[in-house]
This record gives structure tokens, sequence and C-alpha cells, in this order.
């Protein structure tokens, strides 16, 4: 029988409210939002918030908006899963965020994980993290001072850890609508290999990709699960840049990646596996990228 | 602490531990054992109920965190003595054969036709997916799925 250990319990009224109780308790206290990390990490003891503070009473928090000039779009912390992956703007700009929610955990999962649960959990396998990083989003990181903003690429310090401060919280993911001038279109695409359905990834790849007609004039790739730096493939993205579009590129970017990410042998596969797997996937991405981007020239 | 919860439409009122998980308060301290206590880690859906009117594996929520809210079982779904579609189209279908799953199977079921009174087949299976049977091979809740979602009386 699995049950979490004794804790207190606090229920947040708002933003302000949950930060005034961080103050409080200290880093003893854990955010508590869809609860589908953090429920299942305490039964397994391996964390031992002695204080939970409630947040899903933060509707304000649940949000799916685009700015004024089209420049970006904001995603609340406690957006659920399932919000992002029905949501028509989402499905618009980010098609790897529709690719990778399909994938994520299962349909009732989905109905309550939030999507900052998700990248504070910072699971090494997280997909959503390797996407955010492929569309070089930010985070928006709320304290009692005011707001801070984080590169996706600098939000994970290592497995389990972020920059989020213990009297911090995530509060919002802000995605750039990367729209080139007139010939040129952008496109994404999430690909993932796992075991059976639901569960974490073997390996992952997103990509993100600006096409000015042959040309690849920017890229952005994620992998998950694949021992890369801050969940990014830096080293493939500037070799893609201002190359001219052809499966030898793509292919040759695929190894790049699979070079420079460090992926662990576990029960999900030896590391020479995940190798292979971090080159396939990352051309696949970039593959299924490179065509939509070419549907949605302007 | 104290906690009030509206359970297929009672409120309840008890004093709990702020660690106890909805799936034990519904079974050991209201005594509605329809809702089945499987895997204990999200993954085979046997714990499945409505938390307001969305579906949750009660084992990975906090009985806490229901407080104030509504939650629907198994034993809900029945109207007056008279089963819910989704319950006679599985009996119909031979939808179930152990039964352990057959509670969080429905309860999936009838969210999933509240919210897509026609799915296909792979919408079906989509809905399910976290939900695990031993018995059937899946074949026959989703058979029976989709059956319930034929019947013109669903409401």
């Amino acid at each position: 029988m699995q049950v979490p250990a004794q804790v207190e319990y606090e229920k947040a009224a708002s933003v302000a409210d949950t930060l005034t109780l961080l103050e409080r308790y200290g880093p003893v206290a854990r955010i508590l939002a869809g609860g589908h990390s953090l429920i299942p990490m305490m039964k397994l003891r391996l964390v031992h918030p002695e204080v939970l503070i409630d947040i899903n009473g933060l509707s304000d928090l649940e949000y799916i908006t685009v700015s004024p000039d089209g420049s970006s779009v904001s995603i609340g912390a406690l957006t659920r899963h399932a919000g992002l992956l029905a949501s028509d703007l989402v499905g618009e700009h980010f098609q790897i965020l529709s690719d990778a929610e399909r994938v994520i955990a299962d349909a009732v999962v989905r109905e309550w994980g939030t999507i900052g649960g998700s990248l504070c959990q910072a699971d090494p396998s997280e997909d959503l993290s390797a996407a955010f990083a492929a569309l070089k989003g930010s985070m928006i990181i709320t304290g009692s001072g005011g707001a801070r903003e984080v590169s996706a690429r600098e939000f994970h310090t290592g497995p389990y850890e972020t920059v989020v401060g213990p009297a911090e919280m995530l509060t919002e993911i802000r995605l750039p609508v990367h729209s080139g001038g007139r010939g040129t279109g952008t496109g994404s695409a999430y690909v993932k290999v796992s075991r059976r359905a639901g569960d974490w990834a073997v390996g992952a790849a997103g990509a993100w990709v600006r096409m000015a007609g042959g040309q690849i004039e920017d890229a952005g790739i994620g992998l998950a699960a694949l021992g890369a730096t801050h969940f990014v493939a830096a080293e493939a993205e500037e070799f893609l840049a201002g190359r001219d579009m052809s499966e030898d590129v793509l292919a040759r970017a695929g190894q790049i990646a699979a070079e420079n990410c460090h992926p662990p042998a576990d029960q999900r596969g030896p590391a020479d596996y995940k190798k292979h797997l971090a080159a396939e996937l990352t051309a696949r991405a970039l593959r299924a990228a490179v065509t939509r981007a070419r549907g949605r020239t302007a | 602490m104290k906690i009030t919860v509206t359970v297929n439409g009672a409120d309840y009122t008890r004093d709990v531990e702020p660690r106890m998980l909805l799936i034990h308060f519904l079974r050991d301290e209201l005594g509605l054992t329809g809702s089945h206590w499987g895997c204990d880690t999200s993954n085979c859906g046997s714990c499945v109920a409505w938390l307001d009117e969305t579906p949750v594996k009660s084992c990975t929520v906090l009985a806490v965190m229901a407080s104030g809210r509504r939650v629907m079982t198994v034993e809900g779904l029945a109207v007056g003595g008279r089963l819910d579609p989704v319950q006679e189209a599985f009996a119909e279908c031979h939808g179930l054969q152990c039964g352990f799953c057959t509670p969080g199977m429905m309860m999936t079921a009838r969210w999933l036709l509240d919210n897509n009174p026609e799915p296909s087949e792979a919408e079906v299976r989509e809905a399910i997916a976290g939900q695990v049977c031993r018995c059937t091979g899946y074949e026959n809740i989703v058979q029976s799925v989709l059956k319930a979602s034929s019947r013109t009386d669903l409401r």
C-alpha cells in the first residue's frame, strides 16, 4: 500500500497568498497543482514535503492567450495538459506541443496534470521541457518582489531541479511566435518512442524550423530522456542554421545531436540504442517540421 | 482536518488526515467500494471517479483536494434504479469478465460520451488508454462504449 507520509495542507486563494505561505513555511513546503507527479513521488518517499500548498483554486493561472501584437503566446502555469492539447491557438502555432501532448501520460491524467507542475517536476524525460526548449520559450517566475523571465534553456539546473527559488512559483510560459518575413514559413513537430501507452519516453525529439524557400533559416531542437544538456541539441541547431534543406543535412543534424548527448543506460534501454534514437528521432522531427513549414509559407 | 465532499449528490463531512487519498476516503470512510483500488501508481485506472465533471485517478488525488467539490463514483451512474446506458451496454456486449477494471472503464466512458457523443473506435481507445484490463483484450470494452454511443436515450 502506497500512501504519502504525514503532511500539512494549505489551500491558497491567490498567487500572493501562495507566495506568503511559501515564505512562511520555507523550503519544507511544496506547491501542489495537479499532483500527478508530486503525489506519486511522495508515495515513493522520493520527496518529503512537510506542507502542501494547493493552488488548484487559482483559476486565473489557467489560460492560453496571444499578445496584442501577435508576437508571443502565453500559457498560464495551471493550464492542464488537456487544455494545451485542445487549444486551437496552440495547434495553429505550435504543432510540436499538440504532438507532444498526445503522447504525454493518458487522457485521464492529462485532465488533471498541469503544465507548470510538469516543468517544475523537472524529470529528465519530461516531454514539454524539450518542446519548450526547442521553441526557445521562456518561463515567468514570480516572487513577492515581482516577476522574472528565464529562458526555457536555463530553467532546469539538473534532474528534478530548477531555478525556481523556495519562495517563488512558476506562473507562466511564454513562447515566441516566430513569424519571418514574406516567403518564410515556420513549422514544428515532436516524435517520441516509448515502451507502452502513457509511459515516459525511451527517447524523444522535438524540432522547430523557419524555412525561406529551400533554406533552413533557423532551427530549434529539444531532446527528452536522452541526456542532452538543458534538453537542447545546440550543436545540431548551429549546423542547420542557413543550410539548404536536404535529406543528407537532416541526417547529419541527427548524427550531431547523437554525438553531443549522453543518455543513461537504464531499464528503458542501453545508451547506444538511445544514441541511435537521438539521431533518428531528431531527423524525423526535423523532416516533419520542414514539411509543415512549407505548408504554411506566407 | 475537516472536509465536506459531495459524493453522488450527498454531502459527507469527515475529519481526515491531509495525506489520505481520495480512493481510501471513498472506500474506507464512506464505504463506497465500487471504485477499485488497483495499482496505486495512476497506471491502471480502476480507481477512476469524477472530481466535478472530470475523471480522475482517485489514487493520485488527496481527499482534501476534493473538499467543497463534487465526486461521482460508479455507484452514482444508475439513477432511480435504472442503469446508465453505459452500464447496460457493458452488460449487453460482455464488456467485462472479472470486473475489476469495470468501474473505472465505465466512468471514463461516460465522460467521453458526455463530451463526444459519437466517438470513433480510435477515440474510444485513446480515452481508455490509461486503463488496464487483463481479461477482455479491450475489444468488448470498446464495443460496449460504441454500443452506448449509438443509444438514442443517452442522456
